[in-house]
């Protein structure tokens, strides 16, 4: 018998931990706080370190109802939830998510541009809703984001939220209003190493300490760009590992709004016969975007779909019960 | 693994203690021996040209050339399908090669009109995804019943149904041998031999000419039965992880393990293509999907399916043919002029970039639409639209000199383009690069431009 050496990697580095939410205790009023990070080697290879933080899931959730704009089976598994930040919160709940992510929009209800004093009373009623750690997403629109995200900052203080994206091209107003509010940021860039270490650097520099900032590195859906988004993950992580100390934090990605942006997810009727049933496939779609990128490194999903968020959520139980 | 030249030159006469008369001879067309191992280990040699090496030399340097990972081929009337001989961990550092085979489970407890029905539902499924045809690979023919008639009744059921490649699912020899004389004109994966039956299985798999899958649930346990196969002549192996690495988890680590040792150790005992069953271990089938798809990425050669479902396959081959794309070059088509449901002079002229996945998006909803157009495919260098605009392969400049080389004015009676809405922004600049056209800014998805042409074209 040939002995059996199993290779196992000596990483020299890790990746940071991070704390979403603020207990009472430390100034916020979360029933619990969750961590994320940590991790020693790379996705569930329990052989080689002992499993850091379970990657969470966080549900999105608006302000404004998008039942005209998603699909029919993401619209039809919320049903009027949609239509109130109340229930909708509650239901992500009830789905299991692990943090809310509040998905500001440009316009509200009434089809007028949101502003400071909206996006200020969307995050109060999450807040006071839900004992969940809170993320709050702009609209990528820099102007509106900034205005509503030092509103929500404020609104939010002392509850370290994760206000995002700060991107390179936008990304001080946002850093500074967490900062003083004592925050954390999301920092975003397409899919390339060096630019995402870059923008680390660049908020780290502001003042931001590390152990506030998460990665969101971009992804694409399954079919449209996943797969770059996914070897991008892959070397984020391997950098972080290998001891890069501006690659190593957390990673956020998006496969619920990407996801539903494709057409297998969006479209019922006209496609082949081959794509099968049309709410069965557009859950796949979802699922299968949001584990792969979760098994190529991510710490925080953020998802739509409740049937989805259950899924994934099993699969992630298995993959940390080794 | 792969030897450095200095490792080859040890080998070759000049390198030995002592060195053979002939060394540094010149005959291989060489200056030295030392210059032709250097040749030798860049692959730009052929070892047949030198005579003088011992035969033990050869031995040595033709293992060492072999893949570690073997590459094992399937085949059914003239249908193959090839795994292994990957060579790295990761997509990034090289590109994986030989996408996982799916395989969809046929149970021998199904009725004949049955099994007939599900193979040939698997052997016609085919879905189009940016202009490849995406298909399931082959059928694995499982002895439920543990009863040989019963099982050659099923082979002989599916080989009458269609022509696909088949893995046979027993661990009784007796059933296994009843479902081989069912399989003539296929090379059929034997799954699969075990500490208890592997003589018997060996025998079965020379007889047939045919790979066999050795089943243990450790590293060891499957190691130890490669070498006593290899031993007895059986080189064309599969590994099938059993017990704890069936799940989520254990499916992960062990596949992992085995690679890393494949690639990294050079470890020939495990240097083989893996054999998955995703519905062992996940019952209901949307898991079962997502631990198909988790082995399709780390490290499966073959993934079994327990159930067939065309919202649940799609998405898994997509998933697969995503991962195993070459990442260094993005899926392309030709630039130039694409004319959709036969347009005439009045059609509509869109410009789209020539990323695969951008091109079909776009072409797919003219041609299901019903209307005519004509489409331009910039040369964007592989990119979707947005990142070739911030890239700046799609700007104004490059847009126009797609209107213009194309000759589009020629075949159309009008003088208006549409472009992506994500570029809205180019619009000015066009308007100058391109004297006497109208530009049009269409929606931002593709999905939304059926109903454009109808009502803003
Ligand atoms: C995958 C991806 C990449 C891949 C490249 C993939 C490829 N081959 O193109 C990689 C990782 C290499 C990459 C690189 C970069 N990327 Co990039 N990338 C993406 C990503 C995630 C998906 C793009 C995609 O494939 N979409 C799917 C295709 C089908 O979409 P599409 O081409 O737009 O087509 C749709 C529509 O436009 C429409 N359509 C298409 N043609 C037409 C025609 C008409 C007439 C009409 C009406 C409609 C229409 O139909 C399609 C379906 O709806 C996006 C972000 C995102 N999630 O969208 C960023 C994104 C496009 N990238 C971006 C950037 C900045 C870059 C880089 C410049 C970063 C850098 N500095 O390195 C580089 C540039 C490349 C280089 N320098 O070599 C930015 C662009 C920002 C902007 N708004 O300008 C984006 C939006 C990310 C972001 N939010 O910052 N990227
Ligand atoms: S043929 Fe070439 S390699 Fe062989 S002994 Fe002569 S010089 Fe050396």
């Amino acid at each position: 018998m040939p002995v059996i050496e199993v290779p196992v990697e000596k990483w020299s580095g890790t990746v940071r931990s991070v704390t979403l939410g603020a207990t009472a205790a430390e100034g916020g009023t979360r029933s619990h706080v969750v961590v994320v990070g940590g991790e020693r080697t790379l996705p569930f290879l329990a052989f080689e370190a002992k499993p850091a933080n379970r990657p969470c899931i966080a549900v999105e959730v608006r302000a404004t109802n998008p039942a005209e704009e998603w699909a029919a089976p993401l619209v039809n598994a919320w049903g009027a939830a949609l239509g109130d930040l109340v229930a909708w919160v509650k239901a992500a709940e009830a789905a299991g998510t692990d943090v809310i992510a509040l998905q500001l929009t440009t316009t509200d209800n009434a089809g007028q541009r949101m502003n400071a004093a909206k996006a200020r009373a969307a995050v109060r009623t999450v807040l006071n809703s839900t004992g969940l750690p809170v993320i709050v997403l702009g609209t990528g629109q820099a102007e509106l984001d900034n205005e509503m995200q030092v509103a929500v900052a404020e609104e939010g203080a002392g509850e370290r939220l994760v206000l995002g994206p700060c991107e390179e091209k936008n990304y001080r107003t946002i850093v500074a209003a967490a900062m003083a509010n004592g925050h954390l940021v999301t920092a975003k860039t397409p899919m390339d190493v060096n630019l995402s270490k870059q923008l680390t650097v660049l908020i780290h520099d502001m003042g931001m300490p590390l152990e506030r900032i998460i990665t969101d590195p971009t992804t694409g859906a399954l079919g449209y760009g996943m797969e770059y988004g996914y070897s991008v993950m892959e070397r984020l992580r391997l950098a972080a590992l290998q001891g890069d100390n501006m690659t190593q934090q957390p990673m956020i990605v998006t496969p619920g709004e990407e996801a539903w942006r494709a057409k297998e997810a969006r479209a019922g009727e006209g496609v082949p016969a081959a794509w099968g049933d049309w709410a069965r496939r557009a859950v796949n779609w979802e699922t299968m975007t949001a584990a792969a990128l979760i098994e190529s490194g991510a710490d925080i999903v953020v998802m739509r779909h409740p049937e989805a968020v259950a899924r994934v959520k099993k699969m992630i139980a298995e993959l940390m019960a080794a | 693994m792969a030897l450095s030249g200095l490792e080859i030159y040890k080998l070759l006469p000049g390198g030995i203690k002592p060195p053979h008369p002939k060394a540094n001879c010149k005959e291989c067309g060489f200056p030295t021996c030392l210059a032709f191992a250097m040749k030798l280990a860049a692959k730009q040699a052929e070892l047949s040209a030198c005579k003088y090496v011992s035969d033990e030399a050869k031995a040595k340097l033709s293992a060492a050339a072999a893949p570690p990972i073997r590459l094992i081929t399937l085949s059914a009337d003239g249908r193959k399908i090839e795994v292994g001989n990957e060579t790295v961990l990761f997509r990034h550092e090289k590109t994986f090669y030989h996408p996982a085979a799916l395989m969809v489970r046929v149970p021998d407890t199904l009725s004949a009109g049955e099994i007939a029905t599900l193979a040939r539902t698997v052997a016609d499924y085919k879905v189009d995804y940016v202009g490849m045809a995406l298909r399931l690979d082959g059928l694995a023919v499982e002895s439920v019943a543990g009863e040989p008639t019963r099982f050659a009744e099923a082979v002989a059921a599916v080989r009458a149904a269609v022509t696909l490649p088949l893995v046979l699912v027993s661990e009784d020899p007796q059933v296994m041998a009843a479902g081989l004389a069912q399989t003539a004109g296929v090379k059929p994966l034997i799954c699969a031999a075990t500490a208890g039956n592997w003589e018997a299985m060996a025998k079965l798999a020379k007889e047939a000419r045919a790979p066999l899958a050795v089943r243990a649930d450790s590293l060891a346990g499957l190691a130890e039965l490669t070498e006593k196969l290899t031993a007895a002549g059986v080189e064309d192996l599969v590994l099938d992880p059993a017990g704890a690495a069936r799940g989520f988890a254990g499916s992960l680590q062990m596949l992992t393990q085995l690679r890393r040792l494949a690639l990294k150790k050079g470890f020939r005992p495990l240097g083989y293509p893996i054999i998955t069953f995703p519905y062992l271990a996940a019952a209901e089938p949307d898991m079962e999907m997502l631990l198909a798809g988790q082995q399709v990425a780390k490290y499966a050669g073959f993934v079994v399916l327990g159930h067939f479902d065309p919202a649940d396959v799609y998405p898994l081959l997509v998933l697969r043919a995503n991962l195993f794309t070459d990442p260094q070059k993005p899926i392309q088509v030709e630039p130039g002029v694409y004319p959709i449901n036969k347009p005439g002079p009045d059609a509509p002229v869109m410009v789209t970039t020539n990323f695969s996945i951008t091109y079909f998006a776009v072409a797919n909803e003219v041609e299901s639409s019903g209307l005519p157009g004509w489409l331009l495919v910039a040369d964007a260098e592989g990119m979707s639209v947005l990142t070739a605009w911030a890239a700046g392969k799609f700007d104004a400049e490059k847009i126009a000199k797609t209107v213009k080389g194309t000759g589009i004015a020629e075949k159309v009676n009008h003088r208006k383009v549409v472009i992506p809405g994500h570029v809205a922004v180019l619009m000015g600049e066009l308007e100058e690069e391109l004297p006497g056209w109208q530009i049009k800014v269409g929606p931002r998805e593709a999905v939304d431009l059926p109903r454009y042409l109808k009502t803003a074209w």
